[in-house]
């Protein structure tokens, strides 16, 4: 018998053993021995986790708590059946120790005064137990190593990329018509219209399309076309801000910069898509570029920037929305192709470095998937169970 | 009919933007204006609620208070009305003998207050420094949440045994296993989708033709995205149709 069974052999007080002289059913509150009380593992701390094995005979588990050593009366924290069960307290503080008291009872219809009648078969008393955040949680291993190697990668390439390594990209032909349609709205005397998006910055497509915002600020620039970025994210203002400027000043055009350029419309979706739709109508931009994380605008922007005529390079993550743009942009940028386009665009040896080492990593997944599958059909091991992440 | 004046005033503003349908219109644009004008306002008022005013001032002044008048032991921390998960748990910490974790919001502050500072031409620049912890921190964050949920459990979702017990058939051909078509199909179409976002391959010959099933598969499943999205967008129709035929004329139950 190991030390905890052992201390809560020691902890079971079976206070009552009053069984009704009617009742033939047996009361094993033996099998309250196996109750436990524990930090929850693998958590953050602030919780304790009870578990009890099924009581026969008895109805009803109630579950009590109070500081250990304590005077407080118990709280009752739960009641439930009496069937193997758990219970996770997320109502305690760290570092400080409690005692939980595990009642297993019966209980009977109403008699004639209308209570229900409660009986008490077996009682035990957990504890002290004690909860605690944990560094690491041991269910995601797999994820760890998952970033060690992606990470690993990523970094082998880069410095090859910084030390001369040529790096292939594929042709990508929304981010190869962004020259055309920079240069077709200059040549038409016409607004270029970019929306980065109804999200925040805390929103990586957000953070994408103003990758791509940075290489249609510098050929605004050269063109010295017209510029709009209408945005719905005070954060994102200043961030859109910050990279046409940058475009300006590194095209040497510190003249053709204007703070104005990029301005705050709402945060509202619909109000944002609205405002948009009555711009397109009036100004008929000769370019529009949605780049970034849409929702339910999606169409009412790719439809209304089709109708003014505009050739319209979109892209998002969002799986739901991209039908849309393909029905209505003339080029479409798919998941993770807008994800590049800051490597693609710059050609910047870091970034192609990184943009290598991630395709690599997409390697190592399809030969996951061959050889799990192949695992998996055969049944020698269970493969998924290594991608479980808990 | 309504007779109130707010289901008339929002009849109006609906028939506004609806008026766009037939073209551009100083209607339409009067409502734009208003719809702009007012979610702008509604957010501002909003968020400070909802962010600045529970997160940063409750936590602060609870804090401070706490630190010039500590609570009896047992007693409440003075935290507030209005306290988050993250507060609640800091308080706790503090409880039992901590440091008092509210406090925290107080560096959230100063980048708030950094962030404002672009409005002062000569010191603007400070501003990057909020924006560039956002940024790399947002970065970090989701780049575990994403290996997770666009990675790890993909590859889990997709590796189902292809074959199973019992008899099948194939063709007309009797099998001594049962082929799950279902199975073969997410595995088939996750791998030449993914071979479809390989950037530093030329997308010829053998990877070509992968990629070219792979923007197959993808395209479908656009497709089938499109109308599930299309008729959650009739029912957003439907909702102001019902708005205008009932609440407004009365016309509908």
């Amino acid at each position: 018998m190991n030390a905890r069974a052992a201390r809560t052999l020691l902890g079971v007080l079976v206070l009552v053993l009053l069984i009704p002289p009617s009742s033939a059913d047996a009361i094993p509150t033996a099998a309250l021995v196996e109750a436990e009380a524990v930090d929850t593992p693998d958590d953050g701390g602030g919780s304790i986790t009870v578990r009890w094995p099924g009581i026969p005979g008895a109805h009803v588990v109630r579950l009590s708590r109070r500081e250990f050593g304590g005077r407080d009366s118990l709280i009752v924290v739960t009641e439930s059946a009496a069937e193997e069960g758990e219970y996770q307290d997320n109502e305690v503080v760290d570092g400080v120790a409690y005692e939980y008291r595990l009642e297993a009872l019966l209980r009977f219809p109403p008699g004639p005064g209308g209570a229900m009648e409660e009986l008490t078969t077996g009682v035990v008393s957990l504890g002290p137990v004690s909860s605690s955040g944990q560094w690491f949680h041991t269910g995601r291993l797999n994820i760890l190593i998952a970033v060690i190697v992606l990470t690993s990668l990523i970094m082998f390439y880069i410095e090859r990329a910084r030390r001369g390594a040529s790096i292939f990209v594929r042709r990508i032909a929304g981010l190869e018509a962004v020259d055309e349609a920079v240069g077709r709205a200059t040549e038409m005397g016409r607004q270029i219209l970019f929306l980065p998006g109804t999200q925040d910055m805390d929103n990586v497509q957000t953070l994408a399309g103003l990758a791509i915002l940075g290489r249609v600020g510098r050929l605004s620039a050269q063109y010295d076309a017209r510029l709009e970025v209408p945005v719905s994210r005070s954060l994102v203002m200043v961030a859109a801000r910050e990279t046409v400027k940058e475009a300006y000043l590194s095209e040497g055009r510190p003249d053709g910069h204007r703070e104005e350029m990029v301005y705050y419309l709402t945060d509202d979706q619909f109000g944002y898509a609205a405002a948009l739709e009555g711009m397109m109508a009036r100004e008929a931009p000769a370019a529009v570029f949605m780049l970034g994380c849409f929702y339910a605008e999606s169409l009412l922007l790719a439809e209304n920037g089709n109708a003014a005529g505009a050739i319209q390079i979109a892209g998002t993550a969002e799986a739901s929305q991209l039908p849309f743009f393909v029905a209505a942009c003339d080029y479409t940028l798919i998941g993770e192709e807008l994800f590049v386009a800051g490597a693609y665009l710059s050609k910047e040896p870091r970034q192609l470095g990184s943009l290598k080492g991630q395709d690599m990593g997409k390697a190592i997944i399809l030969l996951l998937l061959v050889v799990g599958i192949i695992l998996q059909t055969s049944g020698v091991v269970d493969a998924a169970s290594w991608f479980t992440v808990r | 009919m309504s007779g109130d004046a707010g289901v008339w005033i929002a009849a109006f503003l609906t028939l506004g933007i609806f008026s766009f349908l037939y073209r551009d219109n100083p209607v339409y644009k009067f409502c734009e204006s208003i719809f702009v004008g007012v979610s702008a306002g509604y957010w501002f008022v909003s968020l400070f609620w909802q962010n600045i005013y529970p997160k940063l001032i409750v936590n602060l002044s609870g804090a401070a208070r706490d630190l010039f008048s500590p609570p009896a032991v047992g007693q409440a921390t003075t935290g507030g009305a209005v306290r988050d998960t993250l507060s609640q748990a800091m308080e706790g910490a503090a409880a039992s003998g901590g440091m008092d974790g509210r406090w925290l919001y107080l560096g959230a502050g100063i980048l708030g207050v950094m962030m404002l500072l672009r409005l002062v031409p000569k010191i603007g620049w400070i501003s990057r420094w909020p924006l560039a912890f956002i940024v790399g921190s947002t970065a970090g964050l989701y780049f575990i949440t994403y290996l997770q949920s666009n990675a790890i459990s993909q590859i889990h979702n997709t590796l189902v045994p292809l074959v199973g017990p019992g008899r099948g058939t194939f063709l007309g051909l009797g099998l001594p296993f049962h082929i799950d078509w279902d199975a073969l199909f997410i595995f088939v179409g996750t791998f030449c989708g993914l071979v479809y976002f390989f950037f530093s391959v030329e997308h010829k010959r053998v990877a070509g033709g992968v990629a070219r099933v792979g923007i197959l598969f993808i395209m479908v499943t656009l497709g089938a995205s499109f109308g599930y999205t299309v008729m959650s967008r009739m029912s957003l129709l439907i909702g102001r149709m019902d708005f205008l035929f009932g609440s407004w004329l009365g016309l509908t139950q």
